[in-house]
């Protein structure tokens, strides 16, 4: 264990650490003696769940105001490390507001950032991370050679998470000066699109449709077998950029990465960006109707054939068997 | 003064550039940041020797940027006057991707070129994009969410802060009302709408608008159109604080990433999908 602290940046939806924070705190405790977090969600709400997860101490940055919470976040942080308590690295998970967080935060420090990060190892009194290039397909080593902190933006899914039993983390504010006109983006409206089942980063199995199915109508026989399997509906990014789906639904180096326990691809070609999001889950099984398609390299179960002749009794089958 | 307290005073002066022409209230104008990258489908190595991208090939337009040069476009079409202009950072003078861009309707570049920027970082290049940006003095500033070959998603943010702009990422839509930016910004839920005031940085995703092809005419009209390329020392920048040295990481190993075996493949004759059903069962899914 080489380094004496760490910062880890927490995420919430509501009362409940997101995963993907909940990760870091976990990879955090094997890095550093202690473990620190900051928040702009409630502080006072998520100490119980951080401290489970082994941090000592939670930092609040405050109200951010209906604004995004990039600027006053990053703000807080860089007053955290210039009042003389800083930590040795800051751990950012890579959300939409994380990367925000990292990139002003990088600036106010003039301190670099990796980015991508999917493995951390402790080496000496250093760190070395791991984060992939070429879409995944090299994986990069890599170190800091200037002083602290060092900023790590890190994906999700790329530690398990595992409560320490720790006491609820102590709540401190962490005051930021004034941020002038940064922090001028307001959110007006949220907009949520409904879904029910489990969540697709979280499910055990997903379900996932490409261009390949043809029509934003077909991809209903997706959503149906997810429904069937008790799974989650997920896309490429070629049917989400066609408007056939919500972003939310893209797996891939832009969109989620999944771990489930089995991924169906449906009508998807498996380009790089693509497999860098879904390579990691234990079981793959793939309809395509070409048989040289890069999909079934990464395959477990490989049929090739047409959706719209596998799919339907695939369905019908799995109807019969309730 | 140092050049860029000076910078930072023009911006407040609109015509500064004692370009002669005046320019209207109404007008749009926006800066584009254009990434010109080595052809993704003919990707090149590192260098065994640095760990730095290999950029010795001819380079292209980022396909991820394309969107931000329609997207603002269609912005200074709607408000009826301004101009798109291009900022980019690349080696050796490359225009290449930047003819592209100027093809498809923008009026000018800025294009910022110097040996000494080789292997920098996000933030190294926020630094040279935020300086070449305040010479543009922009309404707005348009880029990618990600880039297609580094894909840190930061640069942006870090153009936004190092500005003292606010910023707006994943960006699905934008309008100007009132002087102000209305983006619809995607979420883990669906998206929020958010009101931004203006000068600022908003990122684009792939898919928000489509990119328009060069005409004939347009092609020939970017041949002519004006490339101001200066160096590091132009803008005002240390050497030192940008490039390798700015960069202040250091590359240990490049491997493989490990590959998945691939498993059975079945040709479906009509009775494949009992396959996929016996799969399940075996994985007690089902
Ligand atoms: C910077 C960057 C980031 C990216 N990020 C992502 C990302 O996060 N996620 C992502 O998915 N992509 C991403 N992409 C895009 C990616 O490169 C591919 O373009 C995309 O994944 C292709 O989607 P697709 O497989 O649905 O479509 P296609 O590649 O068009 O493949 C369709 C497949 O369907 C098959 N098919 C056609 N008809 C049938 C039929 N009737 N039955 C069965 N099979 C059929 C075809 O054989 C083909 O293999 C990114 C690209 C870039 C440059
Ligand atoms: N060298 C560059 N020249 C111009 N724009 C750039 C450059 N590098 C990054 N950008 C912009 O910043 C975005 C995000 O890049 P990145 O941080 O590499 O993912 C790109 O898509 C571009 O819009």
């Amino acid at each position: 264990m080489g380094l004496d602290k760490t910062l880890v940046v927490v995420e919430a939806n509501g009362s409940r650490v997101l995963p993907a924070s909940l990760e870091l705190l976990t990879q955090a405790r094997t890095l550093a003696a202690a473990v620190e977090a900051v928040t702009w969600g409630d502080a006072a709400e998520l100490a119980a769940e951080v401290g489970e997860y082994g941090a000592s101490r939670i930092f609040h940055v405050g109200d951010v105001d209906g604004g995004l919470p990039g600027p006053a976040t990053a703000a807080s942080i860089a007053a955290i490390v210039e009042s003389g308590a800083s930590p040795d690295a800051i751990l950012v998970p890579q959300t939409y507001d994380g990367r925000d967080v990292a990139a002003r935060l990088s600036v106010r420090l003039d301190k670099p950032v990796i980015t991508n990060v999917i493995g951390m190892e402790g080496e000496g009194d250093g760190l070395r991370s791991v984060h992939g290039v070429f879409g995944g397909t090299k994986v990069v080593k890599a170190a800091f050679t200037g002083g602290k902190p060092w900023i790590f933006v890190v994906k999700a899914k790329s530690f398990a998470a595992e409560p320490s039993g720790g006491a609820p983390a102590e709540v401190v504010t962490a005051a930021h000066p004034d941020l002038g006109l940064t922090a001028a983006a307001k959110i007006i409206d949220r907009h949520v699109e409904e879904s029910t089942g489990p969540k697709l980063d979280e499910a055990d199995v997903v379900v996932a449709g490409g261009r390949g199915l043809g029509s934003k109508e077909a991809y209903g026989m997706v959503e149906e077998l997810a429904r069937l399997l008790g799974g989650a509906p997920g896309a490429s990014r070629a049917i989400v950029d066609a408007d056939w789906v919500p972003y939310s639904y893209q797996v891939g180096q832009t969109g989620k990465t999944v771990k489930p326990t089995v991924y169906v691809a449906l009508g998807i070609s498996g380009a790089t960006q693509h497999l860098v999001g879904m390579k990691g889950a234990k079981n793959i099984i793939a309809v395509n109707k070409d048989k040289e398609a890069p999909i079934f390299s990464v395959a477990d179960l490989g049929i090739v054939g047409d959706v719209h002749q596998v799919l339907p009794k695939l369905i019908e089958a799995l109807k019969a068997r309730r | 003064m140092t050049a860029w307290s000076w910078l930072c005073r023009c911006r407040r002066a609109r015509d500064w550039r004692t370009t002669g022409e005046t320019r209207n209230d109404k007008d749009m104008n926006i800066a584009v940041c254009v990434k010109q990258i080595p052809d993704p489908a003919d990707p090149p190595g590192l260098d065994e020797a640095t760990g730095n991208l290999d950029r010795s090939g001819k380079l292209i337009m980022d396909d991820s940027d394309s969107y931000g040069v329609e997207m603002a476009l269609q912005l200074v079409e709607q408000a009826g006057g301004g101009e798109v202009t291009l900022v980019s950072m690349a080696p050796r003078g490359e225009t290449s991707g930047l003819r592209t861009a100027l093809a498809m309707g923008a009026a000018k570049a800025v294009l910022v070129t110097d040996e000494a920027l080789a292997g920098s970082d996000a933030l190294s290049t926020a630094k040279v994009l935020a300086r070449a940006v305040a010479r543009v003095n922009p309404d707005l500033v348009v880029m990618a969410t990600e880039s297609t070959d580094g894909y840190t998603g930061t640069t942006p943010v870090q153009v936004a802060e190092l500005m003292g702009w606010p910023s707006v990422t994943f960006a699905k839509k934008i309008s100007i009302q009132e002087g102000k930016a209305v983006v619809q910004r995607q979420t883990e839920a669906g998206y929020d709408e958010v009101e931004c005031p203006l000068p600022a940085v908003v990122t684009v995703t792939a898919g928000v608008v489509e990119p328009r092809y060069p005409s004939f005419k347009g092609i020939m009209a970017a041949k002519s159109k004006p490339v101001d390329q200066l160096g590091v020392s132009d803008l005002g920048l240390l050497a030192d604080s940008v490039g390798s040295q700015g960069a202040r990481q250091q590359v240990a190993s490049v491997e493989d990433a490990p590959v998945r075996e691939a498993g059975a493949v079945v040709v479906d004759e009509g009775e494949a999908h009992q396959d996929i059903v016996r799969f399940l069962e075996e994985l007690k899914v089902i």
